[in-house]
């Protein structure tokens, strides 16, 4: 036998990144943007995006729902009468606790892409791999909620640095809470300063609006004519 | 909790590159930025190697320390912990010149004498 030294330089990610290039073309072949929404179990992912399709009336919206298993929040999403569909990451039980190109890749060819202008794409509840895995998305957007505390973005730095916009939910449970909305900030402009935020209840209703403007503009922005 | 992704990336690289051959190291460069925890990714990449031409493979991690340099007065410094603003002007548009860093730098392969060939 032979020892053979073989130089690699490969990222190691690359083949994801391959893919979701291509995810990314096909999405903008259609005039369609991407929102990658992260965040935790519990945070409200499900429930931000309940209340700003509702708002949404003029933007063809679709989502696609990334969970390890069932179709819980997919069903939520379709009472609303937009299109969804659903990826199941865990076939057995060895799910993946995020979504990668592939699965996206996979599920492309059951996006009603030409009908839709904005397309959601809810990621697996976690604060860690999603950050690694882009899926073709153009634009990130994570949901933290003040019951989780103050220090996530010290803790998870790399997830609240891939963010384009972080909404802070959950705001009406602040006065019954000993969580420090200043430090908070300061904590998320020390990982990823000046990054947009707003504040936000989704069960209220504060602060939707604002979250409404910014994916209306991002829309506006990211489309690419058809 | 990504570091088992992460492993299956790095086994699915190597498989690329190694022609079949077993593997006996993999080295692979991680950056600072990256969250990943060494003693974690080492476990992992044990576990997805089995079955692999990395089964019994070494993994040996090179962290690569954050660098990052401000877009405003072009400080460079190298940042252990939070905040990720310029220490010399306060500026926030700062980059990452090293530390998101991963990737599989090389690999030792065993290869039979007759089938030895070069690779660059």
């Amino acid at each position: 036998m032979h020892r053979t030294h073989v130089k690699v330089l490969e990222d190691v990610l690359d083949a994801n990144g391959t893919i979701a290039r291509a995810n990314r073309e096909d999405f903008d072949r259609e005039g369609v943007t991407v929102v990658n929404l992260m965040g935790s179990p519990g945070a409200g992912k499900t429930t931000v995006l309940e209340r700003v399709v509702a708002a949404l009336p003029d933007v063809r919206v679709g989502v696609l729902e990334g969970d390890v298993r069932g179709t819980l929040d997919a069903d939520r999403i379709a009472f609303l009468h937009v299109p969804v569909t659903q990826i199941n990451t865990d076939p057995s039980f060895g799910g993946e606790c995020h979504l990668d190109a592939n699965m996206v890749r996979s599920a492309v060819p059951s996006l009603p892409l030409g009908e839709i202008d904005l397309l959601v794409i809810e990621n697996v509840g976690n604060l860690v791999c999603p950050a690694e895995f882009h899926v073709g998305e153009h634009t990130r957007v994570m949901v933290s909620s003040v019951t989780e505390g103050e220090d996530k973005p010290l803790k998870y730095p790399l997830m609240f640095r891939a963010c384009d916009l972080v909404l802070v939910n959950k705001i009406d449970l602040l006065p019954h809470l000993d969580f420090d909305l200043e430090r908070f900030l300061s904590n998320l402009d020390a990982v990823h300063p000046a990054v947009p935020r707003l504040l936000l209840s989704a069960r209220t209703g504060e602060g939707v609006e604002a979250w409404r403007d910014w994916l209306i503009e991002t829309t506006t922005r990211e489309a690419v004519p058809a | 909790m990504h570091e088992l992704s992460i492993a299956s990336a790095i086994v699915a690289t190597v498989e690329r590159h190694a022609g079949g051959s077993p593997v006996t190291t993999v080295r692979v460069r991680v950056g600072r930025l990256r969250q990943v925890v060494p003693d974690s990714l080492e476990f992992c990449f044990g576990m997805v190697a089995r079955d692999s031409v990395c089964e019994g493979a070494r993994l040996e991690l090179e962290v690569v320390p954050a660098v990052l340099r401000c877009a405003g007065c072009e400080h460079e410094w190298e940042l252990e912990t939070p905040p990720f603003w310029c220490p010399a002007c306060a500026g926030t548009e700062v980059a990452a010149v090293r530390g998101e860093e991963l990737e599989v730098e090389s690999i030792e392969i065993e290869e039979e004498e007759a089938a030895c060939i070069a690779r660059t």
